[in-house]
């Protein structure tokens, strides 16, 4: 693009535009291909979960649906409690949502906006420790929940949710700093407390933040897999990603209903991500991570 | 500004240490961080400690630990499957962090040369990266399946006969590197975002000093992008040795066929879940603290010099 400036003559500035619109060409139809790449998964999810039977398995592949069934959803899917799957991770989702981001933002104001001496080691420990793999954890931490009686409960997925995850600390904590300082100074000075301060001026403005943290936190507890493998065994009790395992397990290759139950699972994620778009860019590039 | 009167605090505090204001501080800073504490000691100091001792007994779940020493780390060098499990790993991690990290670059390139529908364009590439890694994993199952599956079809109209994917012992590895690399659209926006930060003024620069389009992107993009590559690679390598649910997935938990999926998570989980081998699955829980730990600290030696934080 730079170059345009540098070219003198007419003769050279048309070859400049041609050379440009060659490659305005070339990139357009590099990302026309790449993009029918990624998104062919999600068409071929969909469309198949409306084709009948014979259509699944057909040669040469049937791109449309004809006739469009929507057995797969009515009885394809009631070959197993998948409403009732849906229902639990709500409730999980809706627990771990709750208790991160209170926890993430308790912390974040602790290791931003308090000037004590264990600030900056506190939060440099608790970034370390995301190096820490769940597969080193995970033993103990079934032990003392089978101890508990908490194995086939909700609990091991959503309590551990209320004390605080690491990244999500670091991207609330980025938001904090970003608040001048004097607020809290003059609030002080007001008489407000740490608690005030924390409830009425800077919770109030780390609504995106807060937002982006819950949101982030629903997407890993809708995905969770490992957590709920281990922890729940009655079949009514599943999640949903755990019941889709299991659905493909028990009929393979019922591939209707498997799409089916895919695209349920996915339309919660699809949704969210459209109506909060810039929301969730804005969170992943401002961390580098997603959640 | 805010800098110096925040230094000359940490200053006063230290010189009359528990003044009332630093002591209400502390108290505070304590209160607000308790969760994390209380967090850390439980969910983190305890598990590692705890699986540390385990690693050195015999335990089923069932009984009581047994100390037997060394004897579950010497198991592991004669096991086979742990072997098999780290070579999988290791294979996936290397194709699948270099590849995503060029596919994720390329996106990102392409995205950023102000082309028309470019939000549209981000958002497909963006989209996969939010499945479920269960939902990713089913979906493909049928994308792969050699005698129905779309790509194989697809293949067909060039003349290609798809191998058999998942189903096959060669390629099921491959198949999930694919997958991987369907999910690169969280690289790509943060690369994307790196380079909309690059001035455009230090491109004019290199250009007046006679820069190739290639210099420039070797001399000022790259460098611009480093601390953003880089984090890929750590945050890659970690969650690479982690690998679990896809490889469970497609192959019923089982890392079949042939062994070709038995990923190192897949293989701890089984010896912990399905043979209740507590304290061997504990064993190769530390083993792959100890190599996360390494590989980490290496690629933090190697590179972290080379990393320009001047843009950030």
């Amino acid at each position: 693009m730079a170059n345009v400036t540098l070219a003198h003559t007419s003769e050279r500035a048309g070859s400049a535009r041609a050379s440009r619109i060659i490659s305005q060409i070339l990139a357009h139809s590099t990302l026309l291909i790449l993009s029918f790449l990624f998104f062919i998964p999600f068409f071929w999810m969909i469309t198949s979960s409306f084709k009948i039977n014979s259509q699944l398995s057909a040669f040469p592949i049937v791109w449309v649906p004809n006739p469009v069934t929507f057995e797969h959803y009515t009885n394809g899917l009631q070959q197993v409690p998948f409403t009732r799957w849906i229902l639990n991770t709500l409730i999980v989702c809706a627990f771990s949502v709750l208790g991160t981001v209170i926890s993430c933002a308790m912390v974040a104001y602790g290791v931003s906006r308090i000037n004590w001496p264990w600030r900056n080691p506190l939060f440099a420990v608790l970034l370390a420790t995301t190096m820490i793999p769940d597969q080193v954890t995970f033993i103990p931490l079934f032990i003392i929940f089978r101890n508990l009686g908490w194995v086939n409960t909700y609990l091991p997925l959503t309590v551990p949710a209320f004390f605080a995850n690491a990244f999500f600390v670091f991207l609330l904590r980025q938001f904090f700093m970003s608040i001048p300082q004097e607020l809290s100074e003059a609030a002080k000075v007001d008489g407000a407390s740490e608690l005030t301060i924390f409830t009425r001026i800077i919770l109030p403005l780390a609504k995106p933040a807060l937002a982006t943290v819950g949101l982030f936190q629903f997407l890993a507890s809708w995905g969770d897999f490992f957590g709920p493998l281990i922890y729940l065994s009655r079949t009514e009790q599943y999640t949903v990603s755990l019941g889709l395992t299991f659905f493909q397990g028990e009929y393979t290759s019922q591939f209707g209903s498997l799409m089916a139950a895919s695209t349920v699972m996915l339309l919660p994620v699809l949704v969210l991500f459209f109506f909060t778009q810039r929301t969730f860019i804005q969170g992943i590039t401002l961390t580098g991570i997603k959640g | 500004m805010a800098a110096t009167t925040h230094q000359a605090g940490s200053i006063g505090l230290r010189s009359r240490r528990w003044s009332p204001r630093a002591r209400h501080d502390f108290l505070w800073g304590l209160i607000f961080t308790s969760p994390a504490i209380l967090g850390l000691l439980f969910f983190r100091v305890y598990p590692v400690l705890a699986s540390l001792y385990y690693s050195f007994t015999s335990y089923s779940i069932f009984g009581s630990p047994r100390w037997t020493g060394l004897e579950n780390y010497r198991t592991l060098i004669s096991d086979k499957n742990f072997w098999k499990s780290l070579f999988n790993t290791v294979y996936f991690l290397s194709f699948s962090i270099p590849l995503g990290i060029l596919v994720g670059l390329g996106l990102a390139l392409l995205l950023n040369m102000k082309v028309q529908g470019m939000s549209f364009y981000r958002t497909i590439f963006f989209l996969p990266s939010i499945v479920p890694a269960v939902a990713s994993a089913v979906i493909f199952n049928y994308v792969f399946n050699p005698q129905y599956g779309i790509l194989n079809n697809l293949l067909r109209v060039f003349g290609i006969n798809g191998p058999g994917w998942l189903a096959h012992p060669s390629w099921a590895m491959p198949a999930l590197i694919i997958i991987s690399i369907w999910g690169v659209g969280n690289l790509m926006l943060i690369l994307l975002a790196g380079l909309q930060d690059v001035p455009q003024d230090l491109y004019d620069a290199a250009f007046v000093d006679g820069a190739g389009k290639a210099q420039r992107f070797r001399h000022v993009t790259i460098p611009f992008l480093s601390p953003h590559l880089f984090f890929a690679l750590i945050t890659g390598l970690i969650a690479g040795f982690q690998y679990f649910a896809q490889p469970y997935v497609i192959s019923n938990g089982t890392g079949g066929p042939a062994r070709s999926t038995l990923v190192y998570g897949l293989y701890l989980w089984q010896n912990a879940f399905k043979f209740y081998r507590m304290g061997y699955a504990s064993a190769m829980a530390w083993v792959l603290l100890i190599i996360i730990v390494i590989t980490t600290l290496i690629t933090f030696r190697a590179l972290s010099r080379r990393v320009y934080y001047g843009g950030a």
